[in-house]
């Protein structure tokens, strides 16, 4: 379980400082809890703080009771965060056998590093030995980024907008890695995303918007409002 | 052989024994075992340098020859001279290298000029690898020379690594390409301590359809000095890329100097060069892994170089 408990950041912007985030406080205790909220809320900056990326201005990050407000990047993964970037960072030279290898902490065989990759859709054959490189699109760094933590398989996942960069007709297929993970997790899912069909099979929607928890319910109680300030932004003021 | 020796054998060729096929073994300046086959000839040079040369026949396809050298004394020094001469449309695998281990306080050194007379339709793979260890003050030190002349289409796929305890390198590769040859070369470079490595890579396209591909990369730590020359002269309808990719840390210097030439309107010439240190995201990423931030760059460096 993840407690977030009153997370301010303020960022220094020029010569003013700017609050990104103002006393922020959830719980994630049911397996699949989905954030979404309006660009520049401050989403990614929240879950650069619950990996440890970065430090808050105030508030403190609890993980099964522990505070791991001080802890380290390297410390925060060990004690079972996983972590996937919304923009994924790209290797020269790292394999994709090599990076899915580190994440699951051992040298994996062939067939397992190709299991995780199909998971995510990807045929594994073509990808095994590829280099996490440019030369590989955005839609294909995604997907390896969402295999590497699926490697991991620990009890807090936070994937940070997996929809962006892959375009939506190979997200469908994507779904489905979510709602299998859904279903097995032994932990918690926290994950960022603009996706009504990933909030649909969401336990918990929090919103942020400016910084600030906007509403945070079931997904019964938060998902019609959500959808019918979309279709009509004006209505819902 | 003894311990040492195999492992010095062991870093630069993979030889856990007497290889298959052809072999000259060069120890101390002494030859160490030889042996020709049907197709490659290994004869001592006909003039008074030090060296080898070997031939190889137009018939071979998939032979490969190993001229390991090794140098386990202090306070050695020597010059080599290993000229190959390959027919046309010969097909071979050539496992070069050189390992030091100097335990003394004075200076070893190891010179080897390789002369690559490659003929037509030729295509050759060249492997060289530089280790060195000790653990006296004595200094090691490598300066190898290629030298290398290409036919019509002709190819020649050069690796070239230098990984491990050399302290100072100078090593200059010449290539003079015919038309519809082509050279590729894969240079791979770790300097750490006081080391210093300097590159100097010139390739003459002279025909058309000439090509070359020269990638360099390597990483400089602690207080270490790479530099890299590279130049491509361009005479032909030719195509010709060379890059440079440098990762550097602590308080390591690297220089890079590209120089391209055309001198015919056809020819097609690139440079690409890039020094900079490890990515800071990079390094997170890892992190989020459960890696420490050391054993983060320890991947990503031998990711880089593998
Ligand atoms: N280090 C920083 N310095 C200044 N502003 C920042 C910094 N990091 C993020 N921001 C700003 O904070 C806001 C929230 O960013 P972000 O967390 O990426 O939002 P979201 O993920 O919800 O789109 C944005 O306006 C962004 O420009
Ligand atoms: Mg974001």
């Amino acid at each position: 379980m993840l407690e977030v408990q009153h997370i301010s950041f303020v960022a220094a912007d020029g010569d003013t400082d700017k609050e990104i985030l103002d006393d922020v406080s959830f719980c994630v205790d049911e397996p699949f809890v989905a954030i979404t909220g309006p660009n520049g809320s401050g989403k990614s900056t929240l879950a650069k703080i619950i990996a440890g990326i970065l430090t808050p201005s105030g508030g403190k990050i609890l993980l099964d009771g522990e505070d791991i407000t001080g802890l380290s990047v390297t410390e925060r993964a060990r004690r079972g965060i996983s972590y996937a970037f919304q923009q994924p960072v790209r290797f020269k030279g790292l394999t994709v056998k090599d990076l899915v290898s580190l994440a699951a902490g051992k040298r994996l065989t062939v067939s397992e590093v190709c299991s995780y990759l199909s998971e995510v859709g990807l045929c594994a054959r073509d990808y095994i030995d590829r280099e996490v490189n440019a030369s590989l699109s955005g839609g294909e760094l995604k997907r390896i980024e969402i295999a590497t933590v699926l490697a991991r398989e620990k009890s807090l996942t936070v994937f940070d907008e997996p929809e962006a960069g892959i375009d939506l007709w190979s997200f469908q297929s994507l779904i489905t890695v979510f709602e299998k993970m859904h279903e097995r997790t032994q932990g918690n899912i926290l994950i960022i995303s603009h996706q009504e069909r990933i909030l649909n099979i969401a336990d918990r929607i929090i919103v942020i918007a400016n910084g600030k928890v906007q509403k945070n319910g079931s997904r019964e109680e938060i998902l019609p409002g959500l959808l019918a300030s979309r279709a009509c932004p004006a209505l819902a003021k | 052989m003894d311990e040492l020796e195999k492992m010095l054998l062991m870093q630069i060729a993979d030889l856990h024994k007497v290889p298959d096929g052809a072999y000259n073994i060069r120890k101390n300046g002494e030859a160490d075992g030889r042996r020709s086959t049907p197709h490659i000839r290994i004869e001592s040079r006909k003039d008074k340098k030090a060296g080898i040369d070997i031939f190889v026949s137009g018939e071979t396809k998939g032979e490969s020859v190993h001229i390991p050298v090794v140098i386990t004394e202090t306070d050695y020094k020597e010059q080599v001279y290993n000229d190959f001469y390959i027919e046309d449309g010969a097909d071979v695998l050539i496992i070069a290298g050189c390992g030091i281990h100097n335990c003394g306080q004075a200076t070893s050194e190891h010179s080897g000029i390789h002369t690559f007379h490659v003929g037509k339709n030729a295509k050759v793979k060249y492997v060289e690898k530089h280790y060195a260890s000790g653990d006296g003050n004595g200094e090691n030190v490598m300066n190898p020379t290629t030298d290398i002349r290409m036919e019509e289409n002709s190819r020649l796929e050069m690796e070239t690594t230098q990984i491990k305890g050399v302290d100072s390198t100078v090593r200059t590769t010449r290539g003079v390409l015919a038309a519809g040859a082509e050279l590729v070369i894969r240079e791979k470079i770790y300097t750490h301590g006081k080391q210093f490595a300097k590159t100097d890579f010139s390739v003459e396209l002279n025909g058309d359809g000439a090509g070359a591909d020269v990638v360099s990369r390597s990483v400089a730590a602690d207080s270490s000095r790479q530099e890299f020359y590279l130049r491509i002269d361009g005479n032909g309808k030719c195509h010709g890329h060379s890059e440079c990719d440098a990762i550097i840390m602590d308080e390591a210097n690297v220089v890079a100097i590209p120089a391209l030439a055309a001198n015919n309107v056809d020819a097609e010439l690139i440079h690409e060069a890039a020094i900079g240190k490890i990515a800071g995201e990079q390094l997170l990423k890892l992190m989020t892994l459960g890696l420490t931030e050391q054993e983060a760059e320890e991947q990503i460096i031998k990711g880089f170089l593998s």
